[in-house]
């Protein structure tokens, strides 16, 4: 069965636009601001981000990527060993307030693994979090500062965000729930 | 994952390039100030090494501390037998304490799959005798692809005595595999019998193959081989075989010198040419630990690891997981 | 007096009178009775067959010195349990069997065990160390019939000349040698071939026998002494042997069940079981080994039975000794993979278990034929009963390269000169 779009190409836009001056609203400008995406789509958002508050606020904001797969909690656990990533952070985030992307914000599990990857890197002034879409189900005390479109889903519903970048067109789908693979549970965002 | 990295041939190509690309991850960690990933936090991996290597053991030792495992190094020189204790002795304790991995050099061929036998963790073979040193190779992969770009179709010429050298042998089958054209250099009773059935070329003309080389790779070679008379000097090997600087010259520009190390310097390999910057002996050893974390991390990240009994199958293969899309 | 027994409805293999039929035998104060007879316990042997007692010509039951490993008598009942009524221990023991008493003490320990009888093979040079002839005469007075250094060749030429030409003295005396050339087999924990180079491990090659095989027919034809060599590994040396024993030399060669069985491809996970010397060697020696045993250029089938401590075998392959046991194991290999596929009759696989060692080594008792009045020396077992190689065996050893494998063919009664020494596959002592 064909998946259902939550979200079409327009809508992914505006909610970036939106998001975009959202950051920029609470930060009060962008000055102390830099994006880090979670890889590998949040890394694709914190750019089309970055550009937008580029065009809004007319600066550079600082753009990095970050891959968690080395400090997720179910290492050990899944049957293999997860794919990695590149980890992409050339700028001292001491004393930054660093906005963390991703693309689907779901157990919360993921944003907990960045929150421990980014204080490796220094101590920013304060780390908040922008997503494009928030589906609910939280296993953590984690909360979204921004976000796109809260979609509430079953659990075992499949969301995925397909960006232009890499999938050629711009959407958030939902497909319908396969067997679940075992040790998935509580893998994605 | 379950399993063990005893020899190359437990890899395939698409593992290899696997370990290669998450080798570079973990380079990228050894960028950062906290150059540390909690990724095998808890687990515990043993270096056992029965023959001593201080650059090695670091390597690993780094490499598992780096990934926050707790490492425990038993070093010894000798075998096993004339220590006193057997190493199945040893695999029992080591395997009642709870080893995750086990990380062993050993001067017998075979010790490592012998190893297997006794315990549940996964082995890390870290040259055995004159069988394997497949991290060697791996790493040595990892530098040619970083420096050159590519590891298919780059002509590479392994020099020494390549029938003693578990490093000549673990790189042979591994740029094989990798598409790579391999040329072995040396006396002919330093050049296994059998090597063509390796895929390999013999060539015992150090001037005719170097003008044609994207890598030199050098091996050392050990005063005890004179001794055994496979040669008749170190004067008449240097002479035939050393690389010195006038050849060094003959390799083509963004050709690469390299060595597994310790060096015989003014044997092998003139110290002149160690020091040229085409000679990337130090990139090795930094490469070293990335690879090493990468294949610590790939062997026991995985549920596997831990099951019961998910010891080797009769070869000690190792598989390495497919690719899964994670959602991040 | 031991007791008549009537073996009914046996398959009766007998090469020395040429016999393989279905017959009743008797057996009455040790020796085989004329038939038919009265008052005999009767052993059903619907579907078995009787052969003339197996003789191994090449054991090592390392007592003097290693009887942690096996004893004369652990190794007897081993060997009565694989159907042998008759066993040669070599002289390599601690100490060496270069003299008549470590002979005597032998001989002794076997009669005590009365389960098998042995006829020690007494060393050629003092010691073994290859230089000075041992007491040859005095040895052949305490009834030795073979002597060898095994485990070594005899390194001087001269030496093994003069030993070939003074046991001429003596009726029925042969020197059988290990054919390995030091030199050329230094080092080797293997073959050498492409298993070995795939293991990382130093192999000997089989010139490193077949060196020695040259030089000892030479020296054998030089001196027209009776040769024998042991444990024959390489199709070379097998060449060799069919040439000189058409020139007319008095030449007897042995071949090992496992040299029959496995090749050096069986070592690719670094078995020590399967660590042996002279190592298991290509696909080909192996084919040609079985094809010479079938023609009768090799006469015999000998264990070279070699036990070794559990700690021993368990070290890293390079550390570990070489040696498969192997008496009880031989007549089950020899049968389930030569025999069973057609590639040996069971009649020429009886006569080189039995027949030609007791020739060799001119045991008249043993071998056949199984005529009235002949010492009841005989073996009796079931080709197609199947069982698997575990522990516990009766060798005080377990390294044997059939370890976990299924064999097929069970020894089920062996008389010892009328003497039921395994009945129903037990050791009755």
């Amino acid at each position: 069965m064909p998946a259902a779009r939550l979200m079409d190409e327009a809508e992914v836009r505006r909610s970036i636009t939106r998001i975009a001056h959202e950051i920029i609203e609470r930060n009060k400008g962008a000055e102390r601001v830099v994006l880090v995406g979670i890889a590998a789509r949040g890394d694709d958002l914190a750019r089309r981000l970055a550009a937008e508050i580029g065009r809004i606020e007319g600066r550079v904001v600082p753009v990095g990527a970050l891959d968690i797969t080395f400090y997720r909690d179910d290492i050990g656990i899944r049957a293999e060993a997860p794919e990695v990533h590149e980890t992409r952070i050339d700028f001292d985030i001491n004393g930054w307030t660093v906005v963390l992307v991703d693309d689907v914000l779901f157990t919360g599990r993921t944003i907990r693994s960045a929150l421990d990857a980014l204080v490796d890197f220094g101590r920013p002034t304060a780390i908040q979090l922008a997503v494009l879409v928030d589906r609910g189900h939280r296993e953590l005390p984690i909360r979204a500062d921004f976000v796109g479109k809260n979609v509430p889903t079953r659990k075992d519903e499949d969301v995925r965000v397909a960006l232009r970048e890499v999938d050629g067109e711009d959407a958030v789908l939902v497909d319908e729930p396969v067997t679940s693979e075992p040790g998935t549970e509580g893998v994605r965002a | 994952m379950n399993g063990h990295l005893l020899s190359i041939h437990d890899v395939s190509a698409e593992e290899i390039v696997r370990i290669l690309d998450t080798a570079e991850s973990f380079r990228e960690v050894g960028t950062r100030v906290i150059k540390k990933v909690p990724a095998l936090r808890g687990r515990t991996v043993v270096n056992l090494f029965y023959e001593n290597s201080t650059r090695t053991r670091i390597s690993f030792e780094l490499a598992a501390k780096r990934l926050s495992a707790d490492v425990i190094n038993f070093s010894t020189s000798g075998s096993s037998v004339s220590k006193g204790e057997s190493l199945k002795d040893t695999a029992l304790t080591l395997q009642a304490m709870g080893a995750d991995a086990i990380v062993i050099r050993h001067s017998s061929s075979g010790a490592p799959l012998t190893l297997t036998r006794w315990v549940r963790g996964s082995v890390l073979n870290a040259g055995d005798g004159t069988h394997e040193h497949p991290t060697q190779a791996l790493l040595d992969l990892y530098t040619m692809r970083d420096r050159l770009g590519r590891l298919e179709g780059l002509r590479v010429a392994i020099v020494g005595d390549v029938l003693h050298s578990r490093v000549g042998r673990s790189l042979s089958f591994a740029l094989v595999k990798m598409g790579a054209e391999v040329v072995l250099v040396g006396p002919a009773t330093l050049i296994p019998p059998d090597a063509p059935a390796w895929g390999v070329q013999v060539s015992h003309d150090i001037g005719g193959v170097l003008p044609k080389l994207d890598v030199c790779y050098m091996l050392r070679v050990q005063r005890e081989r004179q001794r055994q008379q496979y040669f008749p000097s170190i004067r008449e090997y240097a002479r035939l075989f050393g690389l010195t600087r006038e050849r060094a010259g003959m390799l083509p520009d963004g050709a690469l010198v390299m060595h597994p190390g310790p060096m015989n310097r003014g044997v092998e390999i003139d110290s002149d040419v160690a020091d040229l910057p085409r000679a990337v002996i130090e990139e090795q050893v930094t490469n070293g630990i990335a690879v090493r974390m990468s294949l610590l991390y790939l062997l026991l990240g995985g549920s596997g690891s831990r099951a019961a009994g998910g010891s080797a199958d009769e070869a000690g293969a190792v598989r390495l997981p497919e690719e899964v899309a994670t959602g991040a | 007096m031991p007791d008549r027994v009537l073996f009914r409805g046996a398959r009766v293999v007998d090469p020395a009178s040429g016999t393989d039929e279905v017959a009743d035998l008797l057996v009455g104060g040790g020796v085989i009775a004329p038939s038919p007879g009265t008052g005999a316990t009767v052993l059903d042997c619907d579907g078995l067959v009787l052969a003339p007692g197996l003789v191994d010509l090449h054991a090592h039951l390392r007592q003097p010195g290693r009887e942690d490993e096996e004893t004369v008598e652990s190794g007897c009942r081993a060997a009565a349990l694989g159907g042998f009524t008759a066993v040669s221990p070599m002289a390599n023991t601690d100490p060496v069997a270069d003299n008549a008493a470590v002979i005597h003490e032998v001989l002794e320990l076997a009669r005590a065990a009365g389960t098998c009888d042995v006829f020690p093979v007494g060393a050629i040079t003092r010691g073994l160390g290859g230089e000075e002839m041992a007491e040859l005469g005095e040895m052949v007075d305490a009834g030795v019939r073979l002597f060898s250094d095994d485990g070594r060749c005899v390194p001087n030429a001269r030496v093994l000349r003069n030993a070939l030409t003074y046991v001429r003295a003596f009726e029925g005396v042969v020197i059988a040698e290990h054919c390995e050339d030091a030199s050329l087999a230094e080092g080797g924990q293997m073959h050498e071939g492409l298993s070995s180079s795939s293991l990382g491990l130093a192999g000997q090659p089989r010139e490193a026998e077949e060196v020695v095989v040259a030089r000892d027919l030479a020296v054998a034809r030089l001196t027209g002494g009776r040769l024998h060599l042991c444990h024959l590994s390489s199709a070379g040396s097998l060449e060799m042997v069919s040439r000189a024993k058409a020139e007319g030399l008095r030449v007897t060669a042995e071949v090992t069940p496992h040299h029959l069985v496995f090749t050096e491809e069986d070592l690719l996970t670094y078995d020590t079981n399967k660590k042996m010397n002279p190592p298991l060697r290509s696909g080909e020696d192996r084919r040609e080994l079985r094809g010479a045993l079938a023609d009768g250029t090799i006469d015999a089938v000998a264990t070279d039975h070699a036990p070794h401590a559990v700690e021993e075998k368990e070290a890293e392959f390079d550390q570990a000794p070489f040696g498969t046991i192997g008496l009880e194991t031989a007549l089950a290999a020899v049968l389930t993979h030569l025999v069973e596929p057609g590639e040996l009759t069971l009649s020429r696989a009886i006569d080189a278990l039995s027949t030609a060692p007791a020739r060799i080594l001119g045991a008249g008792d043993h071998g056949g034929p199984i005529e009235p009045g002949r010492p009841a020396n005989l073996v009796v077992f079931d080709p197609s009963a199947e069982w698997a190689v575990e522990p516990p065996f009766a060798s005080k050893s377990r390294n044997s390269a059939f370890l976990g494998r299924r064999l097929r063919g069970r020894v089920v009664h062996t008389m010892l000169r009328g003497e039921l020494v395994v009945a129903d596959g037990k050791a009755q002592r």
